[in-house]
């Protein structure tokens, strides 16, 4: 056998709840929290990512290596996102 | 001449080339094969997160730059059918795992079985997705000539509906891609061509398939779901 059987609960468990913040996501949406609609809608969304990611996608049983191509991965976005709004942010002067 | 090569029998030969077997020869056991497989994957599935990355970058600088157009030009979108495709992918994603699961311990009618239902689902998103893309066309909201939106945000609410067009696309785009992968791998489990000891094909267009399910896992509240509230 190569690779993890997972448990068929697990899959029920990783399902439902996918499902659940799904509408969790669209009430909260219609919620004013100011700034913070965004912020929630995104760790909401990052958090179903999380559960696909390691469950479905079958990183929580992968090897190490797997595990660090996959961090890179996301990190590399943070950094993309982050560096470029730095950018954006402080040169207003430049771009109006 | 005298070739120097040492005679090799056809039979050896057609037992150590297992293109047909589970383990490939140049690879020391299933094990090491499958992680292969996996960190392969994965590293194109990275280059996928830089791919989308761009368009998702694009993305936060005009809706930091025009937070009150973009609310307004989400507020055309349908919520509801873009809720009911984000169900129907999430099904969608669960029949992969199944399919994956049954080609693991070796049940290959259930993994085609998984394997059409998942196709089914994602034909089913790409039609709704249709649909929203025609009523979009309906409502003068592809940018370009005919584009038509009040005018205090017309500019920037086209901005929006760019990226929407482009993001949703090359989203949609993913999945036709997917339905050729499932295709192929259905008609490889036909043929019995995967064993418990290799399922890898099978996982592999899994990793693929959830893959695309994440990618809309983010647009749906980042395009859909702006300024509900206001």
């Amino acid at each position: 056998m190569s690779g993890h059987v997972a448990p068929l609960k697990l899959y029920a468990f990783v399902f439902g709840s996918l499902l659940v913040l799904t509408g969790v996501t669209v009430g909260v949406a219609y919620v004013d929290l100011g700034p913070l609609n965004t912020l929630v809608a995104l760790l909401i969304a990052g958090f179903k990512a999380a559960l696909v990611i390691l469950f479905f996608m079958h990183v929580r049983w992968s090897s190490r290596m797997t595990k660090l191509f996959v961090c890179a991965g996301f990190f590399w976005l943070l950094l993309m996102i982050l560096i470029t709004m730095s950018d954006y942010d402080t040169r207003s002067w430049l771009i109006g | 001449m005298e070739t120097s090569w040492p005679a090799r029998p056809r039979k050896e030969l057609a037992v150590s080339s297992t293109t047909h077997g589970p383990l490939a020869h140049h690879f020391e056991d299933l094990d090491q094969q499958h992680e292969a497989a996996s960190l392969g994957m994965w590293a194109f599935l990275v280059s996928e997160v830089m791919f989308f990355g761009g368009l998702f970058t694009a993305y936060t600088v005009y809706r930091a730059k025009y937070p009150d157009a973009f609310a307004a030009a989400s507020h055309h979108l349908d919520v509801q059918l873009g809720a009911i495709n984000t169900a129907v992918l999430i099904v969608s994603s669960l029949t992969m795992a199944l399919a994956v699961r049954n080609a693991q311990t070796g049940n290959n009618k259930k993994t085609i079985l998984h394997l059409v239902l998942t196709l089914v689902l994602g034909a089913a998103f790409v039609g709704i997705k249709l649909v929203e893309w025609s009523h979009k066309a309906h409502d003068h909201l592809i940018p370009g000539a005919h584009f038509e939106f009040d005018p205090a945000f017309a500019g920037q609410a086209e901005i929006f509906y760019s990226l929407y067009f482009a993001m949703t696309g090359l989203h949609a785009f993913h999945m036709l891609v997917g339905f050729g992968l499932i295709g192929v791998v259905i008609w490889l489990a036909a043929r019995g061509r995967f064993s418990p000891e290799n399922p890898n094909t099978v996982e592999m267009t899994g990793l693929y398939w959830h893959f695309v399910d994440i990618v809309w896992i983010f647009l749906f509240p980042l395009l859909y779901l702006l300024g509900r509230h206001g």
